[in-house]
C-alpha cells in the first residue's frame, strides 16, 4: 500500500470499513431501491410549483410582457435578477470538478457529480429568463448568428447581451458534456448489475458501451483534465460577460469597472451554498453519510468563507466609491447612502446580513463542522445572493438620473409565479437525477479509496506505516 | 474456423494487478487488455501503452474554432452588414477587435472541447447502442480482468497468472 501514501494526521474522506463492491453496493441502491416517502413528498410540491411556474410562463407569452411588474424605467427586474442568481448558481459545479482536479483536491471527488448535475439544472432555469423577456420567444433564433429572412441582418458582436447567448450556451453545453462523459463508467456499473431486462437497455444505452480498458481510461483521464483546463477559464468567462451585461452601460452604480471580478466572486459564493444545501438533503435522502463527511462540508464552508469575503470587500469599496466621487447621481446605487435609507433600505439591510454578517459564523469551527447550521447558513446566503441582484437592479433603476423616472418596483403575482416556478422546476430535475443517476462518482471515489478511506488510513497507522 | 484461446486472470485489488502486469511482461507475454473499474494510476506505462494524444487534438480543435470565430466576426461585422452603433463605425476587425474577445475566446472553448470529446467517443468506440465489451459485469465493480492471448502455451501461463495473485482464471474460446 506504500502506492497511496497520505499524511495520518488528513482526516478520512470515506467513512466506515468499506471496499470497493461496498461503494458499488452504496451508490447503487438509491437507483435500484424504491423512494421514501420525504422523496415523494420533496416532488410533489416541486412538480406543484414547476406547473404553477409553467402556467406563468404561457400567460406571460400568451398576454405580453405587460403581466410583469416593469416599467419603462425598470425593463428588467426579476427576471434579470433570477437570471443572474441562476448562473451564478451554476457555477460551484464545474468549480468544484474542473478547478479542483486541476489542484488535485481529493475531496471534490464524492461531490462533482452532484454539483456538475446542480449547474447543467440551474443553467436551464437561467436560459430561460432571456428568452422569456424577449416577449415573442418563437423569435429566439435571432440571437444565433445564421442566415435569415431578412437578408443579411446579423446578430451584433460587440453587445455584451450576445456574448451572454455565446457564453452560457457554451458553458451549458461544455458542461453537459463534462458530465455527461464522467459518467459513462458509472452507469456501466448500473447497466452490468441491473436485473431488470428494461433498466438494464436503458443503462446500456446511457452508457455507450463503456467497457473499462485500460487505454479508454488513459484517454478518459486525458479528456477530463483537458476539458477542466477548457472548463476553468469558462467559469470566470461567464460571469465576467453576464456582469458586462451591466458594466458596459453608462448607469451610475453599473458602470463599474469592479463588476466582473465582484461577480465571479458572488457567483462561486452562491454557487458553493447552493451546492452545500444540495449536499445536505442528498446525504440524508440517499443514504450517503459515509461519502459526504463533516470534511467535506468544512472544505466547502472555506470557500465560501472566502468568497464572501472577496465579496464583502467589493461592497465595502462600491459603498465608498458612492460616496467618495461626490456625484449626486452615484447615491441611490444599490450601495450607498441613498439605497441604505430610502425606500429600499430593508434589501440594502438584508444583503448586509444575509452575504456579509452570517457567514462571518462559519469562522467558528464547531458551526463551520455542523451540517444543520452549514445548511441553514447556505440558505441565509442562497437568499442574499439573490438580494444582492435584486439591489443593483431595482434599486439602481428606481432612482434615474431625472426626479420624473423615479418609480418604485412592485413585482406582480406573475414575476414572483415564474421565480417559484424556476425553483420547483430546478428541484424536480434535481430529485429525478437523485433516483435514476449515479450521484457519486463511484470510479472516482474508488481511486481514493486505498489512500483516503477510514479503514486503509487505520491500518496503515497501525502497521507504522506514516 | 480456426479459434483462438485467451486466459481471462481476474484480480480483486489494483496494487496486485500491477504487480501482475509488470511480471507478465518481464516474462514476455502479450497483455491483450486489461479491464478495470476504474483509472489505475500507472498502468497504461506498466503495460506499454503509448501515450494518448487527444490533448494535441483539443489544441487543433481550439486553433480551429478560434479561426472560425476571427471569420465569422470578420464577415458578418465588417464585411457583409457594417452597422454604425452608438456612433462607432465598423471599418477594420483589428479596432472591433477588442470587443469581439468574448466571443473569439468561447468559440475556442466550444471547438476544443466538443471535437475533443467526439473524438474520444470515436477512438474508444463509444456511441449510444454500443455494446459493451467488457467480459466479465464484475470489471465494473470491484474486479480487474488481464486477457492474455494463448500460443499453445496454456499451462505455463495459467501457472504464472496463478503465481500473480490471481483469484480466478479462465480460459477462454475467441472467434
Amino acid at each position: 500500500m506504500s502506492s497511496h501514501y497520505e499524511s495520518s494526521y488528513r482526516e478520512p474522506l470515506v467513512l466506515g470499513n468499506k471496499t470497493y463492491h461496498d461503494i458499488t453496493e452504496d451508490i447503487a441502491r438509491p437507483i435500484e431501491g424504491k423512494a421514501n416517502k420525504n422523496w415523494y413528498i420533496a416532488f410533489y410540491i416541486s412538480l406543484a410549483a414547476m406547473l404553477w411556474g409553467f402556467g406563468c410562463i404561457f400567460y406571460t407569452v400568451g398576454t405580453g410582457i405587460g403581466v410583469w411588474g416593469l416599467s419603462k424605467n425598470i425593463g428588467w427586474a426579476w427576471d434579470i435578477t433570477n437570471f443572474v442568481w441562476w448562473v451564478g448558481i451554476g457555477h460551484a459545479g464545474t468549480l468544484i470538478s474542473a478547478v479542483l482536479l486541476l489542484f488535485r483536491q481529493k475531496w471534490r471527488m464524492a461531490i462533482n457529480r452532484s454539483a456538475e448535475a446542480m449547474t447543467i439544472f440551474a443553467v436551464f432555469q437561467a436560459g430561460l429568463f432571456p428568452i422569456i423577456h424577449m416577449g415573442r420567444p418563437w423569435n429566439g433564433y435571432w440571437v444565433l448568428p445564421i442566415p435569415n429572412q431578412f437578408g443579411s441582418l446579423w446578430v451584433n458582436f460587440n453587445s455584451p447581451l450576445l456574448w451572454d447567448v455565446f457564453a452560457i450556451s457554451t458553458y451549458l453545453s461544455v458542461s453537459l458534456v463534462f458530465w455527461w462523459t464522467g459518467l459513462l463508467p458509472d452507469f456501466a456499473m448500473i447497466r452490468d448489475r441491473a436485473v431488470k431486462p428494461f433498466q438494464k437497455k436503458i443503462y446500456a444505452l446511457l452508457s455507450f458501451g463503456w467497457s473499462g480498458r485500460a487505454k479508454d481510461w488513459q484517454r478518459f483521464e486525458e479528456v477530463s483534465l483537458v476539458l477542466a483546463g477548457l472548463a476553468t477559464p469558462l467559469v470566470l468567462s461567464v460571469h465576467t460577460i453576464v456582469s458586462m451585461d451591466f458594466a458596459t452601460s453608462i448607469n451610475p452604480g453599473w458602470h463599474s469597472t469592479i463588476f466582473p471580478p465582484y461577480f465571479v466572486a458572488g457567483a462561486i459564493f452562491s454557487g458553493f451554498a447552493m451546492v452545500q444545501t444540495l449536499l445536505g438533503i442528498m446525504r440524508k435522502v440517499t443514504n450517503m453519510e459515509a461519502y459526504i463527511t463533516r470534511l467535506h462540508v468544512e472544505y466547502m464552508n472555506i470557500v465560501i468563507i472566502l468568497t464572501g469575503g472577496i465579496v464583502a470587500v467589493a461592497y465595502a469599496t462600491e459603498f465608498f466609491i458612492a460616496w467618495y466621487t461626490g456625484s449626486p447621481y452615484e447615491n441611490y446605487t444599490y450601495l450607498s447612502f441613498g439605497a441604505e435609507a430610502g425606500a429600499y433600505g430593508w434589501a440594502f439591510w438584508s444583503l448586509l446580513i444575509c452575504n456579509i454578517f452570517t457567514p462571518q459564523l462559519l469562522w467558528f469551527k464547531k458551526i463551520r463542522r455542523s451540517f444543520i447550521w452549514s445548511f441553514i447558513i447556505s440558505i441565509v446566503i442562497n437568499i442574499g445572493m439573490w438580494f444582492e441582484r435584486f439591489d443593483i437592479i431595482a434599486i439602481v433603476l428606481s432612482k434615474g438620473q431625472l426626479p420624473s423616472t423615479w418609480w418604485r418596483f412592485e413585482p406582480t403575482f406573475v414575476d414572483v409565479g415564474i421565480f417559484i416556478g424556476t425553483i420547483g422546476f430546478f428541484f424536480v430535475l434535481f430529485l429525478l437525477y437523485a433516483r435514476t443517476f449515479p450521484v457519486i462518482a463511484q470510479a472516482e471515489v474508488k481511486t481514493i479509496l486505498k489512500s483516503s478511506g477510514e479503514h486503509y488510513k487505520k491500518l496503515r497507522e497501525e502497521n507504522n506505516e506514516h | 474456423m480456426s479459434t483462438n484461446k485467451v486466459i481471462h486472470a481476474l484480480y480483486n485489488d489494483d496494487d496486485i494487478l500491477m504487480d501482475a502486469v509488470k511480471k507478465v511482461r518481464a516474462e514476455h507475454h502479450h497483455i491483450e487488455e486489461v479491464f478495470c473499474p476504474f483509472p489505475v494510476h500507472g498502468l497504461d506505462k506498466a503495460m506499454g501503452l503509448a501515450p494518448t494524444r487527444l490533448a494535441i487534438t483539443a489544441f487543433l480543435y481550439g486553433i480551429t474554432g478560434l479561426g472560425v470565430a476571427v471569420w465569422l466576426t470578420w464577415y458578418t461585422m465588417i464585411a457583409d452588414w457594417p452597422q454604425d452603433i452608438g456612433g462607432k463605425p465598423n471599418f477594420t476587425w483589428a479596432a472591433n477587435m477588442p470587443a469581439f474577445v468574448p466571443i473569439l475566446f468561447e468559440l475556442t472553448v466550444f471547438f476544443a472541447a466538443h471535437l475533443m470529446v467526439i473524438t474520444f467517443y470515436m477512438r474508444s468506440r463509444l456511441w449510444p447502442f454500443k455494446e459493451a465489451e467488457n467480459p466479465d459485469p464484475r470489471t465494473t465493480d470491484d474486479h480487474f480482468l488481464m486477457e492474455v492471448p494463448v500460443h499453445g502455451n496454456e499451462e505455463e501461463l495459467v501457472a504464472l497468472l496463478q503465481s500473480t495473485g490471481a483469484v480466478e482464471i479462465n480460459v477462454v474460446e475467441t472467434h
